[in-house]
């Protein structure tokens, strides 16, 4: 789908996006041409000469604030309709499932393995040199075929259910081209799901202020076409459960 | 000494103006440092990630609140406010006083946070946790954070004080006839503004206290089980960041208009002063202005559509803040009837305020957009957030400060005049400046570069190409904005050369109608109210408050 203004934003590489981008131009185009519209008032008012008479102020006030009800009214309508849709519910129980965790400075990827549940994790276990950043709880046997990666990889068009996670402060897990931002907090899993579209590699960003490295914290998304995922994934989990 | 500390409200008020002046120069400095770092970020300056982020906190701490909420409320509402209502003094001038220099004390407190060890603190000036709960958190967790909280702490008690005494003066010493349909809208705004100061400072100072047991006594207001920050894991209580969240937006959101109300009233006199016009629909002036109080107070969760809300929450929060767009918008179709064919008059503080309508609307425009959670999930802190409230509330904030100035300066400086030349030059190039700085920002934003990084390069992953291709862009701003901070020196040129000469201007040389501009009268005779203020005929003559209906013989 292109979008007359499409060089404003970036490649739309995931399912709800070109709706959200539609309606975006859409208050975009709207805000400019009130811009326009308002300016253009104030000037003209400005250059051309007095008039005296009485305006009322239905005129000048009330009927142009119910047109302007009526449009917020609209726009707040459509975007609560694409918000609901994307939001309201949870993924599907088929959506592959991947956990996201924020901390100071990385992602990263658990992916549950061929058993499709998470291990338990343990904070006090976390130990970042020894490979075993989360804290990963060995005794728990569903964790025996969890794999990390530090890179997102997913298959195209299928549904994906992230649990975002952060274990120190709070992170932004942000991909503008899959039009996506939630914030992981310490304490607080949160679902998102959606689904990727467009074969490619886009950037993973932190967009909460989380100390000094804030900049850097920052991964890649690998969309692949499902039988290369396939191909990754079989190549993982062979090398986690060795 | 007395005249340091005096409890005169007009010095105190020129004093709150010279507070936030320094604030302004320390705070313009710094974000120059900033853009200079971003674009360029070995050559000139050779700026650590934490210092940039120090930069970040210092600079949105400073001008929020100690320029955008002294300089308009504690400042112009001191030297101001009590003519404008026909009062002689603050209800409290002992408490005035005493106000004043604790907002000293917390500025001095602030800028020392920049000095101890660890430096200063990094966490924006939204400082949240657990990131500003726990030292070990990285550089400017330690006493920097400590002496941020301090300052915002004692920032917070001096403006609740100040604004009990604005309350106070507003409603227990207005002169007779001053009935509450004929305040001006300025005093309209400082009332609005006083009682969000209230309201919103002590909802932040119990967050403050939370957050300073939450560092120093172990509390867990903040903090889950379980965080593991730095090696060091957190095991009692079990609180939540979300909290915070909510009390310091809570907080946060009024105080933005808390930064523009008194700008807003100020504007709609100015604008019909020199229009000679009244202000269209005076009374829904007030309602509107006190609607935008009330509503102001209900939209905090629209900066928390991504952090961790259930989804039904931001359905709520997008229809409260929409339903803020409309007056505000009948605020703007206000000010355009007011101008609309009426021949104005195009001094300085006519075109700050023009300005500042201008602003108004190109940063207001953008916040609709924001409140649709949807849509705010792509721009949620991006550079298009930071257009957005720089264009509304710091650039229309300025505006709104230098019309104030332009206008009453004659009051605050012995009947002298600023030069008109030198301001329009000064109006021109800083309006051309505040557009050329802020509106491509938008762009930086809907490209996806999120805010608060010191580097957009240099990255081992996409980020790098994704955020690479912003810099021409953030090259163009760099250099407008030091377009935009170098016009300031004609103000100051300006400044220093009238201060020089003697002044000669009339009791009221703009011809206003508030009470303010009235001849002085006897020590002991009342000054008194006749009537509405902005009473101007088609024929340019004009009725000031102060003069009787019917002149005695
Ligand atoms: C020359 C004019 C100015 C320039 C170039 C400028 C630049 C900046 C920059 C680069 C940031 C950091 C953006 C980020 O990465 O988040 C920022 C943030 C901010 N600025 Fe300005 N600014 C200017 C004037 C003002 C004024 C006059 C005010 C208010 C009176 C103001 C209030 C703020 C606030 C509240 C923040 C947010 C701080 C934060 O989120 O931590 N700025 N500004
Ligand atoms: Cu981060
Ligand atoms: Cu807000």
């Amino acid at each position: 789908m292109s979008l007359p203004f499409s060089p404003l934003l970036p490649i739309d590489a995931s399912a709800h996006g070109p709706a959200l981008d539609r309606h975006l131009i859409l208050n975009l185009a709207i805000a400019l041409a009130l811009l326009a519209i308002t300016h253009l008032i104030l000037l003209i008012g400005l250059v051309r000469s007095r008039i005296s008479t009485q305006r009322s102020i239905w005129a000048v006030e009330y009927l142009p604030l119910a047109a302007l009800a009526l449009l917020f009214a609209a726009l707040t309508i459509h975007a609560e309709r694409l918000w609901a849709s994307t939001r309201y519910t949870g993924a599907d129980p088929a959506a592959l499932q991947v956990e996201v965790t924020g901390l100071q400075f990385a992602w990263y990827f658990r992916y549950p393995g061929s058993d499709a549940r998470f291990g338990t994790t343990r904070p006090q276990l976390a130990d970042a040199p020894a490979g075993n950043p989360l804290g990963l709880d060995p005794a728990d046997p569903t964790s025996a075929d969890d794999f990390l990666s530090s890179n997102l990889v997913l298959p195209a068009n299928r549904e994906v259910d992230l649990r975002l996670e952060a274990q120190d402060v709070i992170h932004g897990f942000s991909v503008p081209e899959l039009r996506i931002k939630q914030n992981a907090i310490p304490g607080q899993p949160q679902h998102i799901h959606l689904t990727p579209t467009l074969p490619g590699t886009y950037a993973i960003l932190c967009t909460q202020l989380c100390g000094l490295g804030h900049h850097r914290m920052s991964a890649n998304l690998r969309v692949l076409p499902q039988p290369e995922y396939q191909a990754w994934l079989k190549a993982k989990e062979a090398a986690a459960t060795q | 000494m007395n005249r340091i500390f005096s409890t005169d409200h007009r010095t105190i008020g020129l004093q709150y103006l010279l507070l936030a002046a320094v604030a302004v120069v320390i705070g313009t400095i710094m974000s120059l440092m900033m853009r200079i770092h971003l674009v360029w970020p070995d050559r000139f300056l050779p700026i650590k990630p934490e210092d940039y982020l120090a930069l970040v906190t210092l600079h949105g701490t400073l001008m929020l609140f100690f320029v955008l909420t002294t300089a308009p409320q504690s400042g112009f509402g001191n030297l101001i406010l009590p003519a404008q209502i026909g009062a002689r003094h603050m209800a409290f001038p002992l408490l005035n006083a005493a106000s004043f220099w604790l907002t000293a004390v917390a500025l001095a407190t602030l800028l020392a946070s920049s000095f101890v060890q660890g430096g200063a603190a990094i966490s924006g000036w939204t400082a949240y946790p657990p990131l500003s709960a726990v030292a070990s958190a990285g550089p400017g967790q330690g006493l920097g954070m400590d002496l941020w909280l301090a300052s915002i702490a004692l920032f917070g008690i001096a403006t609740t004080a100040s604004s009990i005494n604005t309350l106070t003066t507003i409603v227990a010493r207005r002169c007779s006839g001053m009935t509450w349909q004929r305040l001006p809208l300025t005093v309209w705004g400082w009332f609005t503004a006083s009682l969000l100061s209230i309201i919103a400072f002590s909802v932040l100072l119990a967050a403050l206290l939370l957050l300073f047991l939450d560092r120093h006594a172990h509390a867990s207001f903040f903090i889950p089980a379980g965080d593991l920050v730095s090696g060091t894991l957190h095991t009692q209580g079990n609180g939540s960041p979300l909290l915070w969240l909510h009390l310091f937006w809570f907080f946060g959101h009024p105080e933005v208009y808390i930064a523009i109300l008194p700008g807003m009233g100020l504007t709609s006199m100015i604008l019909a002063n020199f229009s000679r016009r009244r202000v269209f629909a005076y009374r829904t002036m007030i309602s509107t202005t006190l609607l935008i109080g009330l509503l102001g107070i209900l939209v905090w969760g629209h900066h928390m559509f991504v952090a961790g809300l259930n989804p039904f929450v931001g359905s709520a929060f997008s229809i409260s803040t929409m339903a803020i767009a409309l007056p505000s918008s009948a605020k703007v179709l206000s000010w355009l009837a007011t101008t609309w064919r009426s021949r104005p008059r195009y001094t300085t503080p006519m075109l700050f305020a023009l300005g500042f309508v201008s602003l108004f609307i190109t940063g207001g425009l953008t916040g609709p957009i924001l409140a649709q959670p949807i849509l705010d999930q792509y721009l949620h802190n991006t550079y298009f957030v930071v257009a957005h409230f720089h264009l509304i509330m710091a650039m229309a904030g300025i505006f709104g400060l230098y019309a104030a100035t332009y206008y009453w300066f004659p009051l605050i400086a012995n009947g002298r005049i600023l030069s008109e030349r030198l301001g329009r030059w000064h109006f021109f190039t800083t309006f051309a400046g505040a557009y050329a700085t802020f509106l491509p920002m938008h762009l930086a934003g809907l490209a996806g570069e999120p805010r608060h990084y010191s580097q957009l390069t240099g990255m081992a992953s996409a980020s790098s190409r994704l955020l690479g291709r912003q810099l021409p862009l953030q090259d163009f701003i760099t250099h407008a904005a030091f377009l935009l901070a170098e016009a300031q020196l004609i103000f100051v040129v300006n400044l220093i050369q009238t201060l020089r000469r003697p002044g000669h201007a009339s009791n009221n040389p703009w011809d206003a109608t508030t009470l303010e501009w009235s001849p002085p009268i006897a020590p002991d005779a009342e000054p008194s109210v006749h009537r509405e203020p902005c009473e101007y005929a088609a024929d340019g003559s004009f009725s000031p408050q102060w003069e009787p209906a019917h002149k005695p013989e």
